[in-house]
């Protein structure tokens, strides 16, 4: 059938652009980089992760190291400053594509969502929490902001309370109205659960925070990826995510932060890059965003990070969405088939890209052990949500995650593999 | 065929559905639990020493996780009953996977020494060398 056929993005140009889906596994895993005995086609499900790298990024990567290199801030020479140039516009291009109005001035970069995460922690939780205050959570946070706010909420007396997930995977919101209350300082949720697929009423809570007078900081890790994001029409005050999950390279993520209270903040990092004038006895600090990136920072990787974003505006957000939710009710839809796997979190046709399930009495890590000898990569643990786990009374899942270069039939070779499985252990 | 290609054979399979020696001991010399916390493996092992103290008689394990935890411990109860506390103490993880037979990918190698873990910590509380509650092993998850 024609309609089964075809899906919202054109897979196949974008696999193209994507030489690493064309390689085998399975052969020896020592000697990185070669693959003369991998003998198993890859099927890669592991993009909640992270996701591929596409030649367009690698090229932008590789035209700073062999055209531009230098650094940034630094030099009157004429390499520095097109390395500036192109350093700073990085920051436009993604706040642009965040819907950040205020341009380089609201985005930080950083190495990734939970150094974002602690940068908000550090700068502004440490100096601003107390006792009688309180940071709201959800139970399907990621260990990135759960762990961040909890530590900090040990250091400073301040209360952490959690959002109840109900037995679908959604936020229970009477329970988050009883939560949020006068004491609350920040509403700290994620965008898109890594675990469980569900898309949270970020916009909604934000609102509720804003109610009390507290921030809203929303993790988009998984969102920013998969969807349009537009973080002024959620009225986010942070907003946190990562290169490496949206086509771009490792080491840098971006943290958004209305320009009126990074303002206010004082720095997390101290060091060059980050000052105005320095004395033996005091110093005073550079610009937004400058202030918060102390040191060398990440230069060809932010150049990476905007071509990123260009790649998948190319491709359109809303396409990408919707082919990250075909997927997903795809994969639903032929999990569902199979009265031993549970699947955790909402029904097919209102989730984010990704599954995670469990194969009655084969163990997660085993279940991942014999699919990746079939070279389907996928992740198995707890995938940083390990209260959530201990509430859904598993130790582990098995997550499959899609992107923009997945297919159906990769999602069947998920499940002829799992089915190998269950008849290895039957 | 490389590493993890072939973790699955017929040995560690049958380990895993018909396990030797599964249960308790009725008087064991030692006993003692460990974990892998971020795999939810469990495993206890119960040791009984012959007279001279230092010979192990016979080992019971009970728990449950993944196929490669559970047939490592039924592996490691036949395979631990005539030799000393010593020769327990000197086992490392390649004597584990020469004893599996199979290669065990990095990621799992902890999942295969739980066993050997939670009898030489049962053996050096026993000689109260060590005071611990339980055994956990790293936690490397994600």
């Amino acid at each position: 059938m024609r309609v089964q056929e075809s899906y919202p993005v054109d897979v196949d140009a974008i696999r193209a652009d994507f030489p690493i889906l064309q390689r085998k596994v399975g052969g020896d895993i020592s000697t990185p980089g070669e693959h003369d005995d991998d003998d198993t086609p890859l099927v890669y499900l592991d993009n909640a992760a992270t996701s591929h790298t596409p030649e367009q990024v690698v090229d932008a990567i590789v035209d700073y190291y062999h055209g531009y290199n230098s650094n940034v801030h630094r030099g009157i020479h004429h390499l520095s400053q097109e390395a500036s140039v192109a350093y700073e516009n990085a920051h436009d291009r993604v706040a642009e594509f965040i819907g950040a109005s205020g341009g380089r001035e609201e985005v930080v970069f950083t190495k990734n969502t939970t150094e974002s995460m602690n940068l908000v922690a550090y700068a502004w939780g440490l100096d601003e929490l107390g006792p009688g205050d309180s940071v709201v959570m959800t139970e399907m946070e990621h260990h990135a902001s759960l762990v961040t706010w909890q530590q900090i909420a040990k250091k400073t007396g301040a209360e952490v309370r959690y959002i109840r997930v109900d037995d679908d995977g959604r936020l229970d919101m009477e329970h988050a109205k009883e939560l949020i209350d006068d004491s609350t300082k920040m509403v700290s949720v994620v965008h898109v659960s890594n675990t469980l697929g569900t898309v949270n009423p970020v916009a909604e809570l934000a609102d509720m925070a804003h109610e009390v007078g507290a921030y809203a900081f929303v993790d988009g890790a998984q969102s920013v990826p998969t969807r349009p994001v537009d973080v002024e029409a959620i009225d986010a005050d942070f907003f946190a995510f990562s290169g490496h999950k949206m086509c771009g390279p490792t080491g840098i993520g971006a943290l958004y932060g209305k320009r009126d209270i990074l303002d206010e903040m004082q720095p997390y990092l101290y060091g060059g890059e980050m000052i105005r004038s320095v004395t033996y006895e005091d110093s005073t600090w550079e610009d937004l965003p400058w202030k918060f990136e102390a040191g060398t920072p990440p230069i060809a990787q932010g150049v990476g990070f905007a071509a990123a974003v260009d790649y998948l505006d190319d491709i359109g957000m809303e396409n990408v969405q919707a082919h990250e939710e075909l997927l997903a009710e795809y994969a639903y839809d032929r999990l569902t088939e199979f009265d031993d796997i549970e699947i955790y979190g909402p029904p097919g046709d209102d989730r984010g890209g990704l599954v995670a399930f469990n194969l009655d009495s084969v163990h997660a890590h085993d279940l991942s052990s014999i699919l990746n000898e079939q070279g389907v990569a996928i992740r198995a643990g707890d995938h940083c949500t390990q209260p959530l786990h201990d509430k859904l009374g598993v130790a582990a899942s098995t997550r499959a995650s899609f992107y923009i270069y997945n297919t159906r039939e990769e999602i069947d070779a998920l499940v002829d593999a799992i089915d190998t499985a269950r008849e290895l252990f039957a | 065929m490389g590493i993890g290609s072939d973790m699955y054979r017929q040995q560690i399979m049958d380990h895993y559905k018909n396990p030797r020696n599964h249960g308790r001991l009725e008087s064991p010399t030692f006993t003692h639990t460990g974990e892998n916390p971020s795999c939810g493996d469990t495993i206890t092992m119960d040791v009984q020493l012959a007279d001279d103290g230092e010979t192990i008689e016979r080992v019971a394990f009970s728990g449950d996780g993944c196929a490669i935890s559970q047939a490592s411990a039924s592996m490691l109860t036949q395979r631990l009953p005539g030799t000393t506390l010593s020769e327990l103490e000197a086992m490392d993880t390649d004597d584990i996977t020469e004893m599996l037979g199979v290669d065990i990918s990095p990621m799992r190698i902890k999942c295969a020494v739980l066993a050997r873990q939670v009898a030489q910590d049962g053996a050096k509380i026993h000689d109260g060398e060590i005071e611990i509650e339980q055994t956990k092993t790293e936690d490397g998850d994600d």
